[in-house]
């Protein structure tokens, strides 16, 4: 059945805000922390788990692999939902505030990239080993 | 005409959907046959989609782009939060675990260092233009960090709106800029596997941008990068109102 697996994509997205809901009140921060990524990380968990192979398998995951294929349009409507004008009305201190912003991060990608990769292979064994 | 409102605004997602999807269509058309290919189908999409969004705003002077147009109101819950964060989460579905550990602490390190430094610039900027206010420094640093970080900061160290909104458009300058750019820059900094792709979302941050950005450069890199960028955020909101203000108000 089509539904489980759009139930079961539901339950980890529901899961996932209430718990950064929580982190957030925990924090004292006004924001979900980090509530999409954990829904994100128990859907990796049933989808790489026995247990939830009904709900993962045949048209069950079909359901999952349906809203997954329909990301880039989701994605191209958010992008007509932008308060592009606002951006553009923020004049040349929030123009350069956020070009900079971007550049350095950019800028930053490669080098961070390289800590990772360097005791990757290390890891991977301690993984293993686990 | 009153009658195709009516029809029009009664089924507004489902508008959505094929007014999403024929300006899908034409971009693939033109990335295949103006480009070759050159450019992805969906990054042109997106680029339609920002475009439209400014004369859309600019027409009705609201803030949510196209979908303050009436026939067009359903782009608003289709592209809206709940949507958006659905399909990013579908995008983990056969993601393997030993991909996320590889890049774990990587992935970590790259939210924190991405919060702060485009803090900083965002800071540093704001006093080059002659603000000698730790609160309002600080607001706009915050908003460079995130359209979300900026007011949440902001009205918690009691900054004025002007500032405020300043601080959401250099936020949404941020977040345009990487739906935009990441796609050009990909090849030059590496972004072609999941553990850079980690590293990308935690130092971007903006989960819209990270997330049209990185679908117009490879979609297989997306929920990689959509895990760590959900996360900066409230990294931001945490960092920006405590630690980041006292550090500015302790020089100014």
């Amino acid at each position: 059945m089509i539904v489980y697996g759009v139930a079961l994509l539901s339950a980890c997205l529901i899961l996932g805000m209430l718990i950064g809901e929580a982190l957030g009140v925990a924090l004292n921060v006004e924001a979900n922390v980090g509530g999409v990524g954990i829904a994100m990380l128990f859907l990796v968990f049933a989808s790489n788990s026995e247990k939830f192979k009904s709900l993962t398998e045949g048209a069950a995951g079909s359901g999952i692999n349906f809203w997954s294929a329909m990301y880039i349009p989701i994605v191209v409507a958010m992008a007509a939902r932008q308060n592009v004008a606002a951006a553009v009305d923020g004049g040349m201190l929030a123009l350069l505030a956020g070009v900079a912003a971007v550049v350095v991060s950019f800028a930053l990608v490669p080098v961070l990239s390289k800590i990772g990769s360097g005791p990757s292979t290390e890891e991977s064994e301690e993984q293993g080993a686990v | 005409m009153e009658l195709i409102e009516t029809v029009f605004v009664r089924n507004n997602l489902i508008v959505a959907f094929a007014v999403v999807g024929v300006t899908i269509w034409i971009s693939y058309l033109v990335a295949d046959k103006l480009t070759h290919g050159r450019i992805h189908g969906s990054a042109i999409a997106i680029a339609l989609g920002l475009v439209a969004a400014y004369f859309g705003g600019v027409a009705t002077g609201g803030n949510t782009g196209v979908a303050d147009i009436a026939l067009l109101g359903g782009i608003g819950l289709m592209g809206g939060g709940m949507m958006r964060d659905f399909a990013i989460v579908a995008t983990a579905f056969g993601v393997h675990l030993s991909e996320l550990k590889k890049a774990g602490v990587a992935g970590v390190i790259s939210i924190f260092a991405g919060v702060i430094v485009s803090f900083i610039v965002g800071a540093v900027i704001a006093i080059l233009f002659g603000y000698t206010d730790a609160a309002e420094i600080t607001t706009i640093g915050a908003g460079a960090v995130t359209y979300i970080v900026g007011p949440v900061t902001g009205e918690a160290i009691g900054a004025s709106d002007a500032v405020i909104t300043l601080s959401v458009a250099a936020g949404l300058v941020k977040s345009i800029l990487v739906m935009i750019g990441t796609p050009l820059v990909a090849r030059y900094i590496g972004l072609n596997n999941p553990q850079s792709a980690m590293v990308f979302g935690g130092l971007m941050g903006t989960t819209s941008g990270v997330a049209a950005g990185l679908a117009a450069t490879d979609p297989k890199l997306v929920p990689y990068g959509a895990m760590t960028a959900t996360f900066y955020t409230g990294v931001g909101c945490l960092l920006g109102p405590s630690i980041l203000f006292f550090i500015v108000s302790g020089i100014y």
